[in-house]
């Protein structure tokens, strides 16, 4: 890549930084420049995040229709999966796995519903009623 | 707690926080091309039966921690590194670094990273920051992928410190531990010693997943996805694909371009004209590596889609590997005692 065709398209990154590239100038010779992105892989990312909101709203729909408990809803908004939230809770992955049944979940007791909500960043309540803030 | 601290911006992570370490010891030779090079960081695997975010389970680059450990090694670095099982126990031996005014590399997770923008956070676990002073309750961060330095409250940092999950980072801290003066004959030896174990890697490691051959196959396998996942799954794995070719961190062309780069500052401390000309294969290998990702981009946009567009993907891959293995095996015969 020569350095003047170092991309400056727009991108989420561009809230925090540039970024480093490295790309050869007139000479041959390798520099670095700043990018704010390109847009190729700005819409890889927008591709990835598309996917995701699709399975946070199925989540939804499969906890509205009692089919599991509000824990798939926050395993999928929070980008985990059964294996990271037995990972930052201490609970079995089978654990996990049996709490996300509606029945199993609504006899939950409220230290473990804390942990939980510790994992996810968020309060009993909000797990409960599957209440969303930011992270 | 604050001390004399030099920021330097760099593409990648861990290739940033070892140079700026490396500084802080006196060591001020070892770019960032250099630490990538000697610690043999250009790779390729693309691990079958393994999912990342729902997607292929693919990597440019060596597994994280390697740079740092085999720069200080091939340059006789002593280094300290240290995890803790107890936060309390993490978070003091950091305070006596700091004290002491010793700067910190730290792994942490970004998914919790306040400072990361919220697309870019995920549960990945190994991102590398330095540590360098304390104010009140926050702590200086130098993070090596920014333009400038940022810093993080007790609770914050502790947090991504303890991230969980697949390479959790378990507070896991490292510094290179004395000042120690490095000749050029030491830095050409860690080329040395760089080049050779990446020749391995790219076109000795056996199998089909991993180097040379590993891209190859990935091509193949590319052409096949049209039929086997589906368009939209499909497109969801090129895009995957992508984000690990281009996100933060290579310094675009899945890395390549930063190790042509290493090979030309090679060059300064070893005159061989073949790492000039190899340099400019790696140029041209990166160049196709993002002319792919132009054409991957076409299949998850929409925009293309059939399976001629799939082979023309899978092709490219296939040229790719031909391409990288030639300039392996230039790279294998340097003669190095001349």
């Amino acid at each position: 890549m020569k350095k003047e065709d170092i991309p400056q398209d727009d991108s989420a990154l561009n809230k925090l930084t540039k970024e480093v590239v490295y790309a050869v100038d007139g000479a041959g010779k390798y520099v670095t420049g700043l990018s704010t992105g390109w847009e190729v892989k700005a819409t890889a990312l927008d591709v990835a995040w598309e996917d995701i909101e699709q399975r946070i709203e199925n989540a939804r729909q499969k906890v509205l229709n009692n089919e599991a408990s509000p824990l798939l809803f926050f395993i999928e908004l929070r980008l985990m999966d059964v294996g990271i939230v037995s990972a930052y809770t201490g609970f079995w992955k089978w654990t996990v796995k049996q709490h996300l049944k509606p029945a199993v979940f609504k006899k939950l007791s409220e230290k473990k519903l804390n942990k939980y909500a510790e994992a996810f960043n968020i309060s009993v309540e909000e797990l409960k009623t599957m209440t969303v803030h930011e992270a | 707690m604050k001390h004399e601290f030099k920021h330097l911006q760099a593409a990648h992570c861990e290739n940033g926080v070892t140079t700026n370490l490396l500084r802080t010891i006196g060591v001020d030779k070892i770019t960032e091309p250099l630490a990538f090079g000697i610690g043999s960081g250009l790779f390729f695997v693309y691990v079958p039966f393994l999912k990342i975010n729902k997607g292929p389970a693919i990597a440019f680059r060596t597994m994280p921690g390697l740079i740092f450990k085999r720069t200080c090694n091939a340059l006789d670095i002593p280094v300290v590194r240290k995890k803790f099982s107890s936060k309390e126990s993490a978070e003091k031996f950091l305070q006596e670094c700091l004290q002491s005014g010793q700067p910190v590399g730290c792994q942490v997770g970004v998914y919790y990273l306040s400072y990361f923008p919220k697309e870019y956070r995920f549960h990945f676990n190994a991102h590398n920051i330095i540590v360098y002073g304390k104010e009140d309750d926050r702590y200086l961060i130098s993070d090596p992928v920014m333009e400038g330095v940022t810093s993080l409250s007790s609770y914050e940092l502790e947090r991504v410190r303890f991230a969980k999950g697949a390479l959790a980072p378990r507070g896991q801290i490292y510094y290179p531990k004395e000042n120690k003066i490095i000749t050029d004959q030491q830095i050409r030896k860690a080329i040395e010693t760089g080049i050779k174990r990446n020749v391995n890697h790219m076109i000795r490691i056996p199998g089909s997943i991993a180097g040379v051959k590993g891209i190859a196959s990935t091509g193949k396998k590319i052409k096949k996805w049209k039929d086997k996942l589906g368009q939209q799954t499909a497109g969801l794995y090129l895009a995957q694909l992508v984000r690990m070719q281009e996100e933060i961190g290579t310094g675009g062309g899945g890395f390549r371009y930063i190790y042509a780069a290493f090979l030309q500052q090679a060059h300064g401390f070893y005159a061989n004209d073949t790492l000039l000309e190899v340099s400019k294969t790696f140029t041209q290998a990166g160049d196709m590596w993002r002319n792919a990702a132009v054409q991957a981009a076409g299949i998850y946009k929409g925009r293309i889609g059939s399976q001629a567009d799939f082979d023309v993907m899978g092709d490219y891959l296939i040229q790719i590997s031909e391409i990288e293995k030639k300039a392996f095996e230039a790279l294998s015969k340097l003669k190095w005692n001349s």
